[in-house]
């Protein structure tokens, strides 16, 4: 073979709870490939280095410009979304592996579930009266607007509760994502009256005072959230909501 | 009806679903959100630089009324009139509706919504969040559902795929066949009613600026179950995207509406760094040729512009089939603030930053102005009966459609931040009526024999059953990518009918080795292989409608552009010369002499013509293929007339 390749090395499991195994791949070398067109490959060729066929890779993803959060995992170690992981810029051989903090459900995918349902449970909506006409919104500094844009582009990816060491899979912790939403939503003119009810949410087991203060989810967050600056507002606001809960009971 | 709340199936979490869903709780209907994948997670988080809404924040004596004529120009006049009108008219109480939903649209120095310009229009009427716009609204409305869902009148079936409409004896759509894409298993949902925001069929081209969910296989399997399909032929390119393997993302039209401008050097050999490249030595074709729009022609123009840059005059930046989009005049500041989210892409995918070096772009498949047919109900002022349960039903009763998945509202060619509206405004807009076409069922699902659903329910396992037993040589993968490249070798831009033949026999090559594909992955916990392969089967049909529509469509209208059908309009005709002909005409023959000369030639030819093809494409499935047939078009409002830009 004359065709440059790349070596793609995959830790794929077949079930949750069943044991997971190595598997590797050549990859053809094309300009511009990213970790997604490698694995669309596999599925051209789901054939390993060994020439064994196998069932083609399975992962997440969608959107491919890294706009949606699904294609998020381990590359070299590294907490990523796969989409903008461009081949020619990673060491070689190349190593992928579903997130860790995360329940595997098949080779690199997982079920994130667990940070959905938590912005149920710090109500990161604004509670509007209805859909129906009732004139425009609240006058708004473009500053604020910038703080909360910032904040809003948040794609429930998980990097940053992947390399949090508070968050694993048999805690109740909430993590970045979480707090950096009910920041979101308190920031809101609207939002705000709900503000007391986000607060008292992040309040008890698992909550804003379970954060180790590793700041690493800043690190790791492809959007480049304030998340550390997320997590000490948030901590303000709840001393704050705490001292008043104290005074009103 | 029975006393239970109404129940609507909605297939699609993007928004024209979620709107659909937050409006049909709020009407104390149960809805329920089917979805391929997490929430949040939908093609709409793609759009990036805005929604349009004729609101004259800049006090340039913008009206909704000119949003509809812009938009009916803008689709080459194929969109219904009324239908367009009433959404150009709701769109500043959807912008206003979403602002209270908390979207971060960027604001005026006073706080109030900004606006910046767009493609297809002289004025600033697109509100946008960054350029993240589409993220944002989705958002927005799935914190809606999700509150819903919290309360309970929301339900949603994440990781599921919808395979089919249930019918019943009568063809009535009484629910839909889900297959879970974790367990495998395959059963019905009963609904009052069905809707198919499904989106767009991008994959259809293998590679697109669409997400990788973009099959259009719902609304296929609507078709092959009797749906009319309409104005298939009429795909939108983008003149701007970032060329890649896995996809061809999308370089947003704000970039333009911002200041962007496009150019290539006026020598085709010079490959100096595009900063040193002196003014006078720059081609800026679009501002040359199109002084009134300049770089915000609609795409339809701009994407034939730079095709014949690259391909008829070689002028491609070194060579390559690329141009110039440059941005570099403008501060970094400015750009971080309303344009951040889409540079940072750009640096991310090809290590250059265009805060300091031209971006290099080239056109792609984006938006399927074409999709589902479906009706609506006129009321006698020009706009919509927001009570009728026709609006955005399909030809199958009790089966609807809304998003880029129907086909109403931008005619031969979309504007750029009509998309977002449309979305929204579908989903919004029919929930009345879908609420009152429950109301006059005599019968209810619940009143349906059992063994429909249980039919319904059986072919589909059994047609999983067979796909997995498909051991053939063909994979699926490779016979999709071979697919993509005859549809973007012969069905893109340029189109003949030679080309348009040759892919419709390649498309048939590629259906016959159809059934030679080999079902990679037989297991059955969270195996995509049999979905996929039931997907591939959908896009062979999908790209027949394309073809077929493209082929047998004998004109230039929009974003269909075959050049041996070019009316070839005068370079200095006047659009206001067609409405004098055609009033001059009711006072008997008018004389060649009333116009400058060829004129008047022109504009019989494009009488003519539009008494031939002003008419919406309709696909219907026999005998394996599309059966094209032709419907007039509702121009009630405005006199359809030849467009111009420059």
């Amino acid at each position: 073979m004359t065709e440059k390749t790349t070596t793609i090395k995959i830790k794929r499991q077949d079930k949750p709870g069943s044991p997971s195994y190595w598997q590797t791949f050549e990859v053809p070398d094309k300009p511009f490939a990213n970790i997604i067109s490698c694995l669309m490959d596999i599925q051209k060729t789901p054939t390993t280095e060994d020439g064994k066929t196998v069932n083609p890779v399975t992962w997440d993803c969608n959107c491919l410009e890294e706009v949606c959060g699904s294609c998020t995992m381990l590359i070299n170690g590294q907490v990523r979304q796969a989409c903008t992981a461009l081949v020619d810029n990673l060491k070689k051989p190349i190593v992928l592996e579903p997130m860790s903090k995360f329940p595997v459900l098949r080779d690199l995918q997982v079920d994130r579930e667990r940070m959905f349902d938590n912005l149920k449970k710090v109500k990161a909506w604004i509670e509007i009266d209805g859909s129906h006409d009732i004139g425009a919104g609240p006058i708004m500094p473009d500053q604020d607007r910038a703080k909360r844009y910032v904040m809003s582009e948040c794609m429930t990816c998980g990097c940053c509760l992947e390399a949090c060491p508070q968050f694993t899979q048999d805690n109740s912790f909430l993590g970045a994502a979480t707090f950096n939403q009910v920041r979101l939503f308190n920031l809101h003119p609207s939002g705000e009256m709900k503000k007391e009810d986000r607060l008292d949410a992040i309040m008890g087991e698992g909550g804003i005072t379970d954060c180790g203060n590793a700041q690493v989810c800043v690190e790791v967050c492809p959007k480049n959230i304030p998340l550390t600056e997320s997590i000490a507002d948030i901590s303000r606001q709840t001393t704050w909501q705490m001292i008043k809960n104290l005074l009103i009971k | 009806m029975t006393n239970r709340k109404k129940k609507v199936v909605i297939v699609g979490g993007g928004l024209a679903g979620l709107a659909l869903a937050m409006k049909f709780c709020e009407r104390n209907g149960e809805a329920t959100v089917v979805s391929y994948q997490s929430l949040k997670r939908s093609h709409s988080v793609c759009a990036q630089g805005g929604i349009n809404a004729a609101i004259d924040a800049k006090n340039e004596g913008d009206t909704p009324e000119k949003h509809f004529y812009d938009t009916i120009k803008g689709g080459d006049f194929l969109a219904h009139q009324p239908l367009v009108r009433d959404m150009c008219h709701q769109a500043p109480t959807i912008i206003n509706l979403m602002d209270r939903m908390g979207v971060a649209f960027n604001r005026t120095g006073e706080g109030h919504l900004d606006f910046r310009r767009f493609g297809g229009t002289l004025f600033n009427r697109t509100a946008f969040a960054g350029a993240t716009t589409g993220q944002q609204l989705v958002y927005a409305l799935d914190e809606q559902v999700r509150r819903h869902v919290h309360d309970g009148s929301a339900k949603t079936l994440e990781w599921h795929e919808y395979l089919g409409a249930v019918l019943d004896a009568e063809g009535i759509c009484r629910g839909a066949v889900i297959h879970d894409l974790r367990t495998d298993e395959i059963y019905t949902l009963k609904a009052d009613a069905v809707v198919l925001a499904t989106g767009g069929p991008g994959q259809v081209y293998g590679r697109s600026t669409n997400s990788v969910v973009n099959t259009g296989a719902a609304a296929t399997t609507a078709y092959m179950q009797g749906a009319k399909f309409a104005n298939g032929e009429f795909i939108q390119i983008h003149p701007t995207a970032i060329p890649g393997q896995d996809k061809l993302r999308l370089m947003s039209e704000s970039a333009r509406g911002e200041g962007g401008r496009v150019w290539v050097p006026r020598d085709g050999n010079d490959n100096r760094n595009p900063r040193e490249i002196p003014e006078n030595e720059r081609y800026y074709f679009l501002e040359e040729k199109y002084p009134l729009f300049k770089n915000l022609v609609p795409r339809d123009v701009a994407s034939r512009e730079i095709y014949d840059i690259v391909y008829n005059q070689n002028l491609g930046v070194s060579g390559d089939p690329m141009v110039y989009l440059d941005l570099t005049h403008k501060s970094r500041e400015f750009l971080d603030n309303r344009l951040g989210g889409i540079l940072d892409i750009y640096t991310k995918f090809t290590g250059a930053d265009p805060r300091e070096t031209p971006m290099k772009i080239f056109p792609a498949v984006h938006y399927s102005m074409g999709g589902l047919w479906t009706d609506y109900g006129p009321d006698s002022n020009g706009m919509i009966d927001h009570a009728s349960p026709k609006n955005q039903m399909t030809s199958i009763r009790g089966l609807y459609a809304a998003g880029e998945a129907d086909y109403q509202y931008h005619g031969a060619n979309r504007l750029g931040a009509n998309s977002l509206l449309s979305c929204i405004y579908t989903g919004l807009m029919m929930a009345r009526g879908v609420m009152n076409y429950m109301d006059s069922l005599e019968k209810s699902a619940d009143d349906i024999s059992s063994t429909v659903f249980d039919d319904a329910r059986s072919h589909w396992k059994s047609r999983f059953n067979d796909i997995k037993n498909m051991n053939g040589s063909e994979n699926p993968h490779k016979l999709h990518h071979e697919l993509g490249d005859i549809m973007l070798a012969n069905v893109l831009i340029v189109r003949d009918n030679k080309s348009l033949e040759k892919a419709s026999h390649e498309i048939e090559e590629i259906e016959t080795r159809f059934k030679n594909v080999k079902c990679l992955d037989t297991t059955d916990w969270v195996n995509p292989s049999p979905s996929f392969i039931n997907q591939l089967y959908c896009m062979i049909h999908l790209s027949k409608i394309i073809t077929k529509g493209a082929l047998m469509r004998d004109e230039f209208r929009g974003s269909h552009y075959k050049p041996d059908f070019d009316l070839s309009q005068p370079k200095d005709f006047d659009p206001h010369e067609y409405i004098e002909y055609l009033e001059q005409k009711q006072y008997g023959d008018v004389t060649e002499g009333k116009f400058p000369p060829g004129h008047l030639d022109y504009m019989k030819r494009f009488e003519e013509n539009n008494e031939k093809w002003l008419k919406t494409t309709v696909a219907q499935y026999k005998n394996n293929q599309p059966q094209i047939t032709y419907e007039e078009v509702n121009t009630s409002l405005v006199t359809p007339r030849p467009r111009k830009y420059d």
